[in-house]
């Protein structure tokens, strides 16, 4: 590639922060662009940002392997982290401006309501991805077993798509292009490790 | 109690009003100038359908006066109105070339059953303001002046069958102008029907609204002819009406055929049944929130309030359901 991965990563890093960098702009210089109900436009927004930065990340190794370009998986502990820092933004708005900090309610909500429950257990299975991206924590737990671990991320993906089909009341065309998409890139996975097998057969 | 007596009203409310009745006023000048005017001829509805002017500033016993009224702005570009797409904006977007004129209400189960010309429905009948408060299913409220009159009003005048216990709401199905109607994924069947029992047909309370802030339309919040149950969640308030039946048989709602588990028969607002997807013990009162965001956010001040029992009506509307267990009849 001519463009080296050191000079590459900074930018990748700036462009991650676009979309907060927006929101917060919006909500400084130009509030009269939200709706009625900013409040979640912020909610949803972080939401959207969040399912957005997980399909990226998963995008990274079919991106390797299809193009045969190797610097594609150095931007993955990045993106991943962009996933979990858009996710909980998308968190703390919720805590914030639906239940506004009340911790019974929250309760309340992880345990009762199915809608909530998925997206909560997406986003906290994030948190020991995060916590053991560093290069410490791969050679704390072996290559392998760190690799299972991060697998983590497809029932992240598949519980924070449910998470927004159960959002909308009946309208599930969003929600259906992202459930593509996290198709698509698990399905591929599938498909490579069964061709794989048998390559070597 | 929430309703308070107009001598409650603050001077910021009695501003408001008059500013809105002017703004008619300048646009009913305007109309004429622009020779306008001369359709008043044509459709005599319109005519007859121009409100008594209240005394500016003296609100009727049901007005809600100790809330600040949601910016017309946000009452007309916020909606839930599926025929013209699922955003929040896109009625907005899509409704202003629906055409609600001329416009036909099939009615069934009454003295003379037939289809009738809006405008010899509503002959006679004069408009009135009514502020009330709009709380959404989906943990929002606003509140809103109404302009409309009393469903009673219309239901004496048509004379129902004695054996009518329930009234059947259809909305318009003309999919050439609603794209919401042609999109097969919105989840809903249409037309979209609603209804009420007669009982909650005839409360004082139960309005037929023609538009908002004093004056006909917008069609993005339902014009011609919506129907508004303030003590009853937002998808009740059936849009582009063109068909009452009074019938026996209890209705089957639109969202009720769509997602039963969520939305009953009754859709009366109640903190203590909830959503299957979220509480309905909290609501986010809308309007003017967006000039004031940052300030909103650093004063970290709680962005929600308690939702009250049947939306802060249970004095007018609780008596109808004594003895109803509300948890099985939501």
């Amino acid at each position: 590639m001519p463009v080296p991965i050191k000079v590459l990563k900074p930018l990748v890093f700036l462009l991650c922060l676009v979309p907060l960098a927006a929101l917060i702009w919006a909500i400084v210089y130009h509030p009269e662009t939200f709706s009625a109900d900013p409040y979640a436009d912020i909610t949803d927004r972080t939401g959207d940002w969040t399912l957005r930065f997980v399909l990226i990340t998963l995008a990274m190794t079919p991106l390797r392997q299809i193009s045969g370009w190797n610097g594609a998986v150095r931007f993955r502990r990045m993106l991943g982290l962009f996933a979990f820092f858009y996710g909980f933004v998308h968190f703390l708005s919720y805590v914030w401006f639906t239940v506004f900090f009340d911790v019974q309610k929250i309760t309340d909500d992880v345990l009762k309501r199915p809608f909530i429950t998925v997206g909560f257990t997406a986003f906290v299975l994030m948190i020991p991805l995060a916590i053991t991206s560093t290069k410490k924590w791969i050679s704390r737990l072996g290559g392998k077993r760190w690799q299972s671990l991060h697998k983590a991320i497809y029932i992240t993906g598949i519980l924070g798509v449910i998470h927004y089909i159960w959002r909308v009341k009946s309208d599930i065309q969003n929600p259906l292009i992202y459930a593509i998409l996290l198709t698509l890139l698990l399905g591929y996975r599938l498909w490579h490790k069964f061709r794989t097998v048998s390559v070597v057969r | 109690m929430l309703i308070k007596k107009p001598n409650d009203i603050p001077s910021s409310e009695i501003t408001d009003e008059s500013i809105f009745r002017n703004r008619r006023a300048f646009l009913r000048q305007l109309s004429t100038a622009a020779g306008i005017g001369a359709i008043g001829s044509v459709l005599p509805a319109c005519v007859s359908a121009e409100p008594a002017p209240q005394a500016a500033g003296k609100p009727g016993p049901y007005d809600v006066v100790d809330e600040p009224k949601t910016p017309e702005k946000d009452v007309t570009t916020y909606n839930n109105y599926y025929e013209f797409g699922t955003g929040k904006d896109d009625p907005a977007l899509h409704a202003g070339k629906f055409k609600t004129s001329p416009w036909t209400v099939q009615v069934d189960g009454v003295k003379k059953p037939a289809k009738y010309a809006l405008d010899d429905l509503l002959k006679g009948i004069t408009m009135e303001d009514r502020v009330y408060r709009m709380r959404c299913v989906e943990a929002w409220s606003m509140v809103i002046p109404w302009y409309g009159f009393p469903l009673a009003t219309l239901i004496n005048r048509l004379e129902p069958n004695p054996s009518a216990k329930f009234v059947e709401f259809r909305s318009i199905y003309a999919p050439d102008q609603m794209p919401g109607q042609r999109n097969p994924l919105t989840g809903l069947d249409w037309p979209y029907i609603e209804g009420l029992r007669m009982d909650e047909a005839m409360n004082p309370l139960t309005l037929f609204a023609v538009g908002v802030y004093g004056h006909k339309g917008p069609n993005q919040n339902g014009a011609p002819l919506r129907l508004v149950t303030p003590w009853k969640y937002g998808f009740k308030g059936i849009k582009a009406i063109t068909s009452i039946r009074f019938v026996e048989q209890m209705p089957k709602s639109s969202w009720q055929l769509a997602y039963s588990a969520a939305y009953g028969f009754y859709a009366n607002v109640n903190p203590n049944v909830n959503h299957p997807s979220w509480s309905q013990a909290t609501e986010r009162r809308l309007g003017g929130s967006g000039s004031s965001l940052l300030g909103g956010l650093l004063s970290g001040a709680n962005p929600t309030r308690k939702t009250l029992m049947f939306n802060g009506y249970a004095d007018q509307v609780a008596s109808m359901y004594t003895g109803m267990d509300l948890r099985k009849n939501y």
